[in-house]
C-alpha cells in the first residue's frame, strides 16, 4: 500500500497527493495526519489534489473527516487545486464539502491558513 | 422507360439550337432573378448543365438515383448549395430548371410531329424530376447551414470574459436550458484554473426565464467553484424572475446575488482588498 506523504512547512503540514487512492491509503492518511498534528501542534493542514483526476464519495468524505479531525486540535484545513471535473463530480454526488475551506492553488492555500494563524494570535 | 434512341429527333434539335436556345434561357433566368445573378455566371453554369442533360434526353427520370445521372446530381448540387448561400428562394432555384422546359416548347411548337410531341413530354417529365431534385438538395444544404449555425451559436452566446485581475464574468444571454449551462459550468471552471480567478460574476441579465431546472444547474455551478476555492456572484436578477424564483422557492442560500454588474464587480474588487477612489478633476 502506498501511503501519502505529510510535509511539515512551518506551522503548516502539507499533504500533496500525487497517487491513485485506495481506500486503505485514505484510512492510513487519516491516522498519519491525526498523529503529526497532535505531534506538531500544527495550526493548518494544506491538502494538494491538484493531481487527482478521479474521486469517488468515500475519498469526497475523506476531505470532510481531515477537517474535522485537525478541528479537534485547533487546527484549520485548506483544500487546495481542485481541478474542475473533479468539482462537477462531487457536486453531483452531493458532496459540498462544508466547514472545509478551498483555494485556487497552493499558494493561496498558504495566505489564507497565514491569515487565520494572524487572528489566532491576536 | 423509354429507350434513349427513340428521341434522337428531340436530341438533335436540342444539339443544333444549343446556343439559341441557352441564350434565350439564360436571359429569361437572369430576368427572373432581377439581377442578382450575372448572365456570364449563369451561362457558364447553364452550358454545363445542358452538356448533361444532353445524353440523358429519353430518359423519363423516374430514377434520378441511377447512376446515369451522377454528373447532373453533383451539378444540380452544386448550385443548390450556391443559391442558399446567395440567398435565393426555393422557387427561384427550382425555376431556373423548369424555365428551360418553357424555352423548349416554344422550340418545338412549330414542328407537327406527333412522334416529337411525344419526346417532348418525356424530356417534359425528366425536367420536373430534375427541378425537385434542386428542390431537395436546397432543403438539405438549408438544414447543414441551420445546425452549423446552431452550434456557433452554443459556442458564442457563453463567453467567459475577464473583467479585471482575478475577477471573471460570464454575460448568459437568451434562453437557459440544460444543454447550454452544461456548456457554460464546464468552461467557467476552466477558466477560473487557467486565469488564477477567485471571483467569478455569472451575469443573466440578458436571461428572460428561468426554472427550476436551470435554478439548479446555476446552483451546482457556484458550489462547484466554491470547492474549487472561487466565489461566484450572481447578478442581474430580472425582476419577474425574482418574483418567479421566489414563487416556485428555490433556496439561493448563501451565494452572493447583486442586482447589477457593477455592484457584483464592486463587490469583488473590495473582497480582493480593492479600493477604488473618485478623483477631483482638476
Amino acid at each position: 500500500m502506498e501511503r501519502v506523504p505529510i510535509l511539515k512547512i512551518g506551522g503548516v503540514l502539507l499533504v500533496s497527493i500525487q497517487i491513485d487512492l485506495q481506500d486503505q491509503s485514505v484510512l492510513a492518511l487519516q491516522e498519519d495526519l491525526a498523529e503529526k498534528i497532535s505531534s506538531t501542534g500544527a495550526h493548518g493542514v494544506v491538502i494538494d489534489i491538484s493531481a487527482v483526476e478521479i474521486v469517488d464519495s468515500f475519498i469526497g468524505r475523506m476531505f470532510a473527516t481531515i477537517a474535522s479531525i485537525s478541528r479537534l486540535f485547533d487546527a484549520d484545513t485548506v483544500v487546495v487545486g481542485m481541478r474542475p471535473a473533479v468539482a462537477i463530480t462531487l457536486v453531483e454526488l452531493g458532496l459540498t464539502l462544508g466547514g472545509v475551506r478551498t483555494a485556487l492553488d497552493l499558494e493561496r492555500g498558504m495566505k489564507i491558513l497565514g491569515q487565520l494563524g494572524r487572528g489566532r494570535d491576536a | 422507360m423509354t429507350d434513349a434512341g427513340d428521341a434522337q429527333r428531340l436530341t438533335e434539335l436540342l444539339r443544333a439550337n444549343a446556343d439559341s436556345l441557352i441564350d434565350r434561357w439564360v436571359g429569361e433566368v437572369a430576368s427572373l432573378l432581377r439581377g442578382r445573378a450575372t448572365r456570364t455566371e449563369l451561362e457558364a453554369d447553364f452550358r454545363e448543365f445542358f452538356a448533361a442533360l444532353l445524353p440523358l434526353v429519353g430518359n423519363d427520370g423516374k430514377d434520378t438515383g441511377a447512376p446515369e445521372f451522377a454528373e447532373i446530381r453533383s451539378l444540380t448540387e452544386e448550385y443548390s448549395r450556391a443559391r442558399v448561400r446567395a440567398g435565393f428562394t426555393p422557387s427561384e432555384t427550382a425555376s431556373s430548371v423548369f424555365s428551360l422546359k418553357r424555352e423548349v416548347f416554344a422550340l418545338t411548337e412549330n414542328e407537327n410531329d406527333p412522334e416529337l410531341f411525344r419526346q417532348v413530354m418525356v424530356f417534359s417529365g425528366l425536367l420536373d424530376a430534375l427541378g425537385l431534385l434542386t428542390f431537395e438538395f436546397y432543403a438539405r444544404a438549408r438544414d447543414e447551414i441551420i445546425r452549423e449555425q446552431s452550434e456557433q451559436l452554443l459556442e458564442l452566446t457563453t463567453p467567459v470574459v475577464k473583467i479585471w485581475e482575478g475577477v471573471l464574468a460570464v454575460p448568459l444571454v437568451g434562453t437557459l436550458d440544460s444543454a447550454r449551462t452544461q456548456v457554460v459550468m464546464e468552461k467557467l471552471l476552466e477558466a477560473l484554473v487557467e486565469t488564477g480567478s477567485e471571483h467569478a460574476i455569472i451575469d443573466i441579465t440578458g436571461v428572460f426565464a428561468v426554472d427550476t431546472q436551470v435554478a439548479q444547474h446555476l446552483l451546482k455551478t457556484v458550489v462547484a467553484a466554491r470547492l474549487m476555492g472561487a466565489e461566484c456572484i450572481v447578478s442581474g436578477i430580472r425582476p419577474q424572475i425574482a418574483q418567479t424564483i421566489v414563487a416556485l422557492g428555490i433556496e439561493f442560500g448563501d451565494i452572493m446575488t447583486k442586482a447589477s454588474l457593477a455592484d457584483a464587480l464592486r463587490y469583488a474588487l473590495r473582497r480582493d482588498g480593492v479600493d477604488l477612489v473618485h478623483r477631483e478633476v482638476r
